[in-house]
């Protein structure tokens, strides 16, 4: 826990922009050597507020108090010199440049013209010693993990002496591993005596992380708590304004038929190594099969294999309702009943381009329903599309409004109403509530248990472990390209799985079915 | 609204602004921009058969432009225009010579079909190099483009050479007159005028059905905006890019057969260029087709534009005295200008929305 002292007051922030109230009378303080975490839904007002804060945005209302003294930042590099340090969602890297090169850019040279590279890199060397980041100065940025990358961000606003540091989401595209390693970085330079803004819409982190939380809500702050005091179901509940159930219920079912077989399926990876060895399983009707695994470990290849736009190695066999689909291609599964929601929902899953209805009817559009002598007919896929925002209750202008200026939420409920729309008898869902609000998600999680109780078979693969274990009957584990274990819902815990997910076979008989 | 205003209004600005540029070079030639003005104006519309002339100009431009628009929106890169321009030339020219007797009413329709087959197997040939083999096409299509010349260089001099000119030992590589059935009837007598224009009308009215009307159309803009996005839904992206070049390149190719049979001497002829044949509308039907906006049906008043930026070149050169290379450094500039007319539009469109006189049309908050 911090001291009493403050290194941040802001107060009373009102950023209007047209048509929105981003930041209403917002009061925000931060001590030295607490983290402090916004906690807020996508379009809170969140971002918006550190972006005032580091002179992205000026306030149309409120002052600004760094160290007691009132300040006006008016562009990011006077943030800078006053000590405040940002790490964006989106890396500002040159992914060319070494580590010491992107660290040093924009900063003056020692040594100018030239530069001073090797003052730098020792200097990246001291700083990543005493806080542990661990990276070497001479490596090209490219050539790192999302996560090293990450850290090379936080040694660029450490090398500039940042005391006061804001972390836009920072654990949006790290692993769980990762995650964790980030957390005890974050923890000591709290602990130096720095003040950090921990900015999150995920439950967990916040609890296990923040000092104090303040949340948002349609850009007024609602509440300001701290972990002993709370729970993740008020927290849920602060953020979304009315009771959230974070655990889904699920209906006991008879076992059906198995919709979805895979066999001995091999898969190889983008640089033609082995990413999916050999696995094998069954998909029942009625059944959520929840693949869990830390990423990077098969199932991105597993999924591409499944929806036939990744070849699979000789002697697999993927078989759709009992019929052989291994040389089938896209269409032609889709076509036997496979739903798709990607994992990559803007690159794979919709077209940003688009129009809501015509990535509505992204996969059907050419079917009798809405084609009317070889044209498109716009009538019937008006009514289709607006019949599916009603009922996925998708937030957007209209159906003819592009899909970009959707939040992503509602771009995944549009994905999410094309596949359900289709009537699957298999659901691939990968990924699908990443990066999603605590209401769309739940919303999400619903119609996947509706879906199951009509009998769909779904395999749901995700990352968060949360979502696994709420959701699947059988959960298995991939590690390395392999499944380590299928675990029955019933014996699964978060201890377990989370064991198996870094390739700790469980000793005690494993349950295969 | 203010955003249609602006995406029209800015287009416009660019062409004026480089009609003053073109104003300037005249006062550097020593003569009268007023003049020169109406000298173009007089040259592209002062008489009907002028108009007609100006018309006659931009029909390629149009088939090619629309053709463009095509591949564009598939997010392919068709510079193989005048390779496809020669080859439905060619093969339609091929169809007159080998049926010449056949009445009109069938060798028109089949010579300008025949047209298409050329252009479009032309365009599907660097389309299916990309889909299937990773050709970039920007590379393939310019390839093609000189082989197209030699192909047409060989044909004209040897196997298709007008016999009389062999006996006359004149050798000048052209076909012989072509069978007057083929020829493209006039529409209005006395002027220059023939379906071929009308033609190319449809042609661009159909790409714009096909495109924003049709399953065919959504695949191909699906594949256009995002490749990924449409594999994962079932659309193939390789059918789709091919046929994106086999629909732009037969459209270039039907404007290679209306050269040919529209041209008062009725026959193909070879100067050694490519663009001794095309007049470049392989090129400068891409500028018509960026001008429109890659859309086909604004396409049809760009090429207009850039037909009577033609036709009023010519005038312009007669009456002042002025090289006719001003015409195509003005083309030039026009396409300087519109091109970066782009980026400007786009920040016109921020800082409006920046000082709040607009709101947006959606939801597009800049909050987080």
């Amino acid at each position: 826990m911090g001291s009493d002292e403050n290194i941040l007051e802001m107060r009373g922030i009102t950023k209007v922009f047209p048509g929105v109230v981003a930041n209403d009378n917002v009061d925000l303080d931060v001590r030295y050597g607490e983290v402090h975490t916004l906690l807020g839904e996508n379009g809170a007002g969140k971002s918006t507020l550190v972006k005032i804060l580091f002179g992205l945005y000026k306030a149309d209302e409120g002052s600004i108090l760094l160290r007691g003294q009132p300040i006006a930042v008016g562009s990011p590099s006077e943030a800078i010199a006053s000590r405040i340090g940002m790490i964006h969602q989106h890396f500002m890297l040159v992914p060319t440049l070494t580590v010491a090169e992107n660290v040093a850019l924009g900063m003056t040279s020692s040594r100018r013209p030239f530069t001073d590279l090797d003052a730098v890199s020792r200097r990246v060397s001291e700083i990543s010693e005493e806080h542990g980041l661990a990276v070497d100065p001479s490596v090209e940025v490219r050539r790192l993990a999302v996560g090293e990358r990450q850290r090379v961000e936080i040694i660029k606003a450490l090398y500039r002496d940042a005391e006061l540091l804001v972390l836009d989401e920072p654990t949006a595209v790290l692993t769980p591993g990762e995650v964790d390693d980030l957390f005890v970085i974050l923890r000591r330079m709290a602990d130096a005596g720095r003040g950090l803004i921990f900015i999150s819409h995920k439950l967990r982190e916040v609890m296990s992380l923040s000092d104090r939380i303040t949340v948002l809500r349609n850009g007024r702050v609602v509440g300001g708590t701290t972990p002993a005091q709370t729970s993740r179901e008020e927290l849920a509940q602060m953020m979304v304004g009315r009771t959230v159930r974070l655990t889904p219920e699920k209906p006991v079912l008879d076992d059906g038929p198995a919709l979805l077989s895979v066999e001995n399926l091999t898969v190889h990876g983008d640089r033609e190594t082995v990413a999916v060895d050999d696995i094998s399983f069954d998909v029942r009707s009625g059944e959520i099969f929840g693949i869990a695994g830390v990423s990077g470990n098969g199932q991105r290849e597993l999924a591409e294999a499944i929806a036939g736009l990744r070849g699979v190695e000789p002697g697999s066999s993927i078989r759709l309702d009992g019929v052989d689909a291994t040389g089938d291609d896209t269409r032609a599964r889709r076509d036997r009943g496979l739903g798709f929601i990607p994992e990559e929902r803007m690159r794979d899953g919709a077209i940003a381009e688009f129009t809501v209805s015509e990535n509505l009817v992204l996969v059907d559009y050419g079917s009798d329903e809405f084609t009317s002598r070889g044209m498109l007919a716009f009538g019937a896929i008006g009514q289709h599309s607006r019949r599916l925002v009603d009922e996925f209750a998708v937030k957007t202008p209209g159906i003819d409004t592009p899909t970009s200026s959707l939040s992503g939420g509602n771009i995944q409920k549009v994905i999410l109403a094309r596949e359900l729309s289709a009537s699957p008898t298999v659901l691939l869902a990968c990924q699908p509530t990443r990066g999603v609000d605590i209401g769309a998600a739940e919303y999400i999680h619903t119609r996947l248990i509706e879906q199951r109780s009509i009998g769909t078979a779904t395999i749901l693969i995700s990352e968060d472990l949360d979502e696994v274990l709420g959701l699947a009957d059988r959960i298995a584990v991939m590690y390395e390209g392999e499944i380590v274990a299928i675990v029955p819902a019933e014996e699964a815990t978060r201890d377990k799985v989370g064991l198996l997910m870094a390739g700790v076979v469980d000793p005690a008989p494993q349950t295969n079915s | 609204m203010l955003k249609a205003v602006l995406g029209a209004l800015v287009p416009l600005l660019a062409a004026v602004v480089a009609f003053a540029f073109g104003a300037i070079m005249l006062l550097a030639l020593g003569a009268n921009p007023l003049d020169g003005l109406n000298a173009m104006l007089d040259g592209a519309f002062g008489s009907g058969s002028r108009i007609a002339a100006t018309a006659v100009k931009a029909t390629p431009l149009i088939l090619v432009g629309a053709g463009i628009a095509i591949a564009f929106r598939t997010s392919v890169i068709n510079i193989g225009g005048e390779s496809q321009i020669i080859a439905g030339a060619l093969l339609s020219t091929v169809v007159a010579l080998t049926l010449p007797d056949l009445p009109a009413f069938i060798l028109v329709p089949l010579v300008l079909l025949a047209g298409a087959t050329g252009g479009a197997l032309l365009g599907a040939i660097p389309g299916a190099l990309k889909a299937y083999a990773s050709v970039n096409e920007i590379l393939s299509t310019i390839m093609l483009n000189l082989v197209m010349v030699q192909v047409m260089n060989y044909l004209l001099r040897g196997p298709l050479i007008d016999p009389f000119e062999m006996e006359a030992g004149t050798r000048i590589p052209q076909t012989q007159r072509l069978s007057d059935n083929a020829a493209l009837p006039t529409l209005i007598d006395g002027t220059r005028l023939h379906i071929g224009v009308p033609v190319a009308i449809l042609a661009a009215v159909a790409a714009y059905l096909i495109l924003w009307r049709t399953p065919t159309g959504f695949r191909l803009r699906a594949v256009g905006h995002s490749p990924e996005a449409a594999r994962a839904a079932g659309i193939s992206v390789k059918r789709n890019v091919t046929l994106a070049m086999a629909l732009s390149g037969s459209l270039a190719g039907t404007a290679g057969s209306i050269l040919v049979f529209g041209s008062e001497s009725q026959r193909m002829v070879t100067d050694g260029s490519a663009a001794g044949f095309t007049g470049s509308a392989g090129f400068n039907g891409i500028v018509a087709a960026l001008f429109g906006g890659l859309h086909p049906l604004w396409t049809i008043p760009s090429a207009m534009l850039f037909g009577a930026l033609l036709t009023g070149a010519t005038q312009l050169q007669r009456v002042l005295q002025v090289p006719a290379a001003l015409a195509v450094a003005l083309n030039g500039i026009i396409v300087i200008f519109v091109i970066s007319s782009t980026p400007v539009r786009g920040w016109l469109q921020r800082s409006l929305a920046d000082s709040g006189l607009f709101r947006r049309s959606g939801n597009h908050s800049e909050a987080d």
